[in-house]
């Protein structure tokens, strides 16, 4: 945050240190994530990169929207016409080769673009089958992904994540730390460290010290080793070793392993679990405690030192960043917008058909041109050739239009009482019935999520997912007892309502509940204002006009679950013993239509 | 075009692997899935297979790459043909059919070039038509949009694509081996599609420090020397090859005891697969690891070493049953079998 803060300092070594080695082997690393605002730090972090590359290498801008045809080529419509043959168009990835592709606003950043950028880093080279040809070129690049996202969830598509060599998190710096602890290598270095960089011998041990760091701090992909390898290799050439140091490796280990990491060492594990299986009676315990158990291991052989580098570099209250990581990994987040953004290209293609282009439908030039492309000797014949003509003639049977299905989609958001001493009974039920219809939900592509409140707060257990996969795993995970924080857990709700209204998504909230409230929003004891914030909570969701459903699954119906449901605008079901298979058939009998089609 | 990682190469994964090449020797095995972890070599596998497979013949001219000894019924080019047809020999065609194809890549579509020079109807065939008597590669399969999927679900099962559109009506054979890859956690397969596959495997990261070691090692002498990697394992690749070649040779005359037919029975019985297509799978499987342990039959032990890639995406999903269908067909297995 200020510029004393001495970490800043070497968070900012640790990241034009990055720069300086992307810039010398860009195809090899792949890159690098960069987290931060738009600002002065992210422009001198650029800028060094920038000075790094070899001169002319191409730097080219793709928005998190691009489209395939901008980023892998296609047909070039006005050369074909005018030259009566198929002229392709060369997209951003082959333009790119040997330089940096830069994508903003990553966070926001579809699958499909991340997977076909994600092939042309593993390949090296841009093969596509678009617009009647086939496109494929060399492009060795690498690319920077420009992550403005806030929330912890909010990250680039783990396709495109896992490939970059660097993840670099600038967020907490600012233009004062930027004081350079050293200047930029010449480019005339840099290109004597490129020559180098083949010969670079890397000893055995290196690898294996590198693929224990991994293993150790539960790094599973091939790889980050790999990466790290490269790292080293390309950090040795840069400081002239012929054969990569210690230090190399250890600075590959801060720089590539430790961002990636998803547990502490094993030596930890067990206090790890211990404090887990502890959360239901007791407050967890500050997370900071761990990173320091793992210090105290002895360090003496290379595996330690290289572990203990990468160790080193995780920041401080890292339990709590390691399991968001490890979240967003398991969701394989992609950039969320898009869907919600265009609002005239909703749902999925289903071809062209003739009609008029009138106002709200869009008109599909290439499937036109297709259609009045057979006639076009036909057309012209007896015409005045000396008369000025377009190159093609269409005429009104030509136009095609484009259609889409567009189903809506639902997400259905789980609010789930977690509390007290019927919470195993109950939890285990409102796991059953998320299981149940997810099962459900998967052919019909809806999403579930889940919120649990109890002792102090609510949790997101669950985000919005499809996958039954995940699901299992995170409900496994899911704990119980404590107090009963009704207004958090409905606030949570809301909350996570209109994020997905937002996506284009229609929202259903189940509140699984008694309706007794004893913990406030702040987390304190105090049944009437509990019982008041929730009510007012409950209000606020009403307003949203979110469709609500409330399960009372006390032993009698209770008549506060059934003014909560009031305040809620919810259907009330009073269901005592509520069983997985009861509450997953209300919910369906109460859930929306599969959607039409539209034009 | 790049040059892919050697097959011979690959450390670990036997499983992947062995499925891999059961689909090779034998093609109407229905296709291999691939399922597992990011970094686990999934797409490296696939794309080193390519390289691997004995080359084959081909009727010359045909878009199809018809076999000259039995070209396609619906072939239209090879029917309109009388005589004697040339042939040469051509590589296995391995496709790739990238994430953002368009449809009409796919199926095939007008060829706009002669359609704008020319004046021309002329369709120009897809990636199904080059797929033929091949492998048709999906990364990221669980990903491919909807629309795809129908149409692939359609041509897989009829063996033949029919293309209607923009005044085109053409139809050509389309058989292929269809190879998909994915990690299940970003979005589940569709049953419909899982059915198709008549392999499934799940590929993880090796936990032995030894074997990522080895990988790392020659992933990272591969990527600084494609060319001397590659002909340092030029002998085992051509071994291998071999291998495949007699094994496709020996395929049909492999024959199953009925002892180990009335076993796999009794095995999928225990297991509960729906119909039949388990139960066939199987041994057909079980037949092409004979083939390639040059076997004359396929025993106990040639059953084991594919039952689980063969039955593990069959069995009726419980989603409140906690534990794995691999540890069901273990279990299966070892009461099956003893």
């Amino acid at each position: 945050m200020t510029g004393d803060d001495p970490r800043a300092g070497l968070i900012w070594k640790d990241a034009l240190m990055a720069a300086d080695l992307i810039a010398l082997d860009p195809a090899g690393l792949a890159g690098a994530v960069i987290r931060a605002g738009a600002g002065p730090v992210r422009d001198a972090w650029m800028a060094r990169l920038k000075a790094g590359l070899p001169a002319g290498a191409p730097i080219l801008r793709a928005p998190c929207d691009v489209d395939d045809a901008a980023l892998l080529g296609g047909l070039d419509l006005a050369a074909s016409l005018s030259g009566g043959r198929t002229v392709a168009q060369r997209g951003l990835l082959a333009r790119c080769d040997g330089g940096v592709l830069v994508v903003t606003m990553a966070e926001r950043l579809a699958q499909t673009p991340a997977a076909h950028i994600a092939a042309v880093l593993d390949q090296g080279e841009v093969v596509a089958e678009r617009d009647g040809m086939t496109l494929r070129g060399p492009a060795r690049l690498a690319v920077l992904a420009l992550d403005e996202g806030l929330a912890d969830d909010d990250r680039p598509p783990a396709a495109l994540l896992e490939r970059l060599a660097f993840h670099v998190d600038l967020r907490e710096l600012s233009h004062r730390d930027l004081a350079s602890p050293d200047a930029a290598p010449a480019r005339a270095d840099m290109a004597a460290a490129r020559l180098r960089l083949p010969a670079v011998t890397v000893p055995d041990d290196m690898v294996e010290a590198l693929c224990a760091a991994c293993a150790a701090l539960g790094v599973g992909s091939a790889r980050a080793p790999l990466l790290a390898l490269k790292v080293a290799r390309a950090a040795a050439a840069l400081a002239g070793h012929a054969s990569v140091r210690h230090e190399d490796a250890a600075l590959a280990a801060r720089l590539v392993i430790a961002p990636r990491a998803l547990h502490l060492p094993a030596d930890s594990a067990p206090e790890e679990q211990e404090a887990e299986q502890q959360q239901a009676d007791t407050p967890p315990q500050p997370p900071e405690q761990q990173p320091d158990e793992a210090d105290q291991g002895e360090v003496k052989a290379l595996d330690d030192t290289v572990l203990e580098a990468a160790l080193a570099a995780l920041p401080p209250g890292l339990l709590a960043r390691l399991q968001a990581t490890a979240q967003r990994l398991r969701a394989g987040q992609t950039g969320k917008v898009g869907e919600s953004q265009s609002t005239v290209k909703r749902g999925r293609p289903i071809g062209a058909r003739k009609g008029d282009p009138r106002s709200g439908v869009r008109l599909d030039l290439l499937h036109t041109l297709r259609a009045a492309a057979p006639w076009q000797r036909l057309r012209k014949r007896g015409l005045d050739p000396a008369q000025a003509r377009p190159p093609v003639e269409i005429r009104r049977e030509d136009f095609r239009i484009k259609r889409f299905r567009d189903r809506k989609q639902t997400t259905t958001i789980f609010v789930v009482d977690a509390s007290g001493s019927t919470a195993l009974e109950r939890l285990g039920e409102a796991k059953g019935a998320v299981e149940l219809l997810l099962a459900d939900c998967y052919v019909r592509r809806d999403e579930v999520a889940l919120i649990a409140f109890r002792g102090t707060g609510a949790d997101i257990l669950l985000p919005p997912t499809r996958s039954l996969h995940r699901a299992k795993k995170e409900l496994a995970m899911m704990p119980g007892g404590g107090g009963t924080p009704l207004a958090a857990g409905i606030m949570a709700a809301g909350l996570m309502a209109d994020e997905v209204r937002r996506k284009g998504r229609t929202p259903t909230l189940v509140v699984i509940t008694d309706g007794r409230a004893n913990v406030t929003r702040e987390g304190v004891g105090g049944r009437a204002q509990a019982q008041d914030e929730a009510m007012s909570a409950a209000r606020a969701i009403k307003a949203q006009g979110h469709r609500t459903l409330l399960v009372d699954n006390s032993a009698r119906p209770e008549p506060r679950a059934g003014k909560l449901a009031d305040d809620l605008g919810a259907l009330y079901l009073p269901l005592p013993r509520a069983s997985s298979d009861m509450i997953s058939k209300a919910v369906r009998a109460s859930g929306p239509q599969p959607g039409s089609v539209r034009r | 075009m790049a040059r892919p990682f050697p097959f011979t190469a690959i450390v670990g994964q036997d499983e992947m692997k062995r499925a891999l090449l059961v689909a090779a020797v034998d093609p109407t095995i229905g296709g291999v899935l691939i399922f597992g972890d990011r970094g686990t070599g999934k797409s490296t596998a696939v794309r080193a297979l390519a390289r691997l497979l004995p080359p084959m013949k081909a009727v010359e001219g045909c878009p199809y790459h018809c076999d000259p000894a039995r070209p396609a019924q619906v072939c239209p080019v090879c029917q309109g043909h009388s005589g004697k047809m040339k042939s040469h020999v051509i590589p296995v065609p391995v496709v790739d059919l990238p994430l953002g194809a368009t449809e009409d890549r796919v199926v095939g579509a007008l060829d706009i070039e002669r359609a704008l020079a020319h004046g021309e109807k002329a369709f120009e065939p897809g990636l199904l038509a080059r797929a033929h008597r091949g492998f048709l590669y999906i990364d990221e399969v669980n990903l491919l949009e909807d629309h795809l999927v129908d149409l692939l679900l359609d041509v897989a099962a009829s063996g033949e694509n029919v293309v209607e559109r923009e005044g085109l009506s053409v139809r050509h054979p389309a058989r292929f081996v269809l190879v998909g890859s994915g990690n299940p956690e970003e979005g589940e397969l569709r049953p419909q599609l899982l059915d198709r596959f008549g392999l499934s495997v799940d590929v993880r990261t090796p936990t032995d420090i030894a074997m990522r070691v080895e990988a790392v090692k020659r992933r990272d002498a591969f990527d600084r020397d494609p060319d001397a990697f590659s002909e340092a394992f030029a002998a085992d690749e051509e071994r291998l090859r071999r291998k495949i070649t007699a094994a496709k040779k020996l395929l049909p005359t492999v024959d199953v005891a009925d002892d180990t037919r009335r076993r796999v029975a009794e095995l999928c019985v225990a297991l509960g697969t729906d119909g039949l297509r388990g139960e066939l799978t199987l041994l057909r499987a079980a037949r092409s690891v004979a083939a390639l342990d040059k076997a004359q039959t396929a025993t106990m032990a040639h059953v084991k070493a594919i039952a689980m890639p063969a039955l593990r995406h069959r069995l009726r999903r419980n989603p409140l049953d906690e534990v794995g269908s691999g540890v069901r067909i273990e279990r299966a297995l070892a009461e099956v079998f003893g």
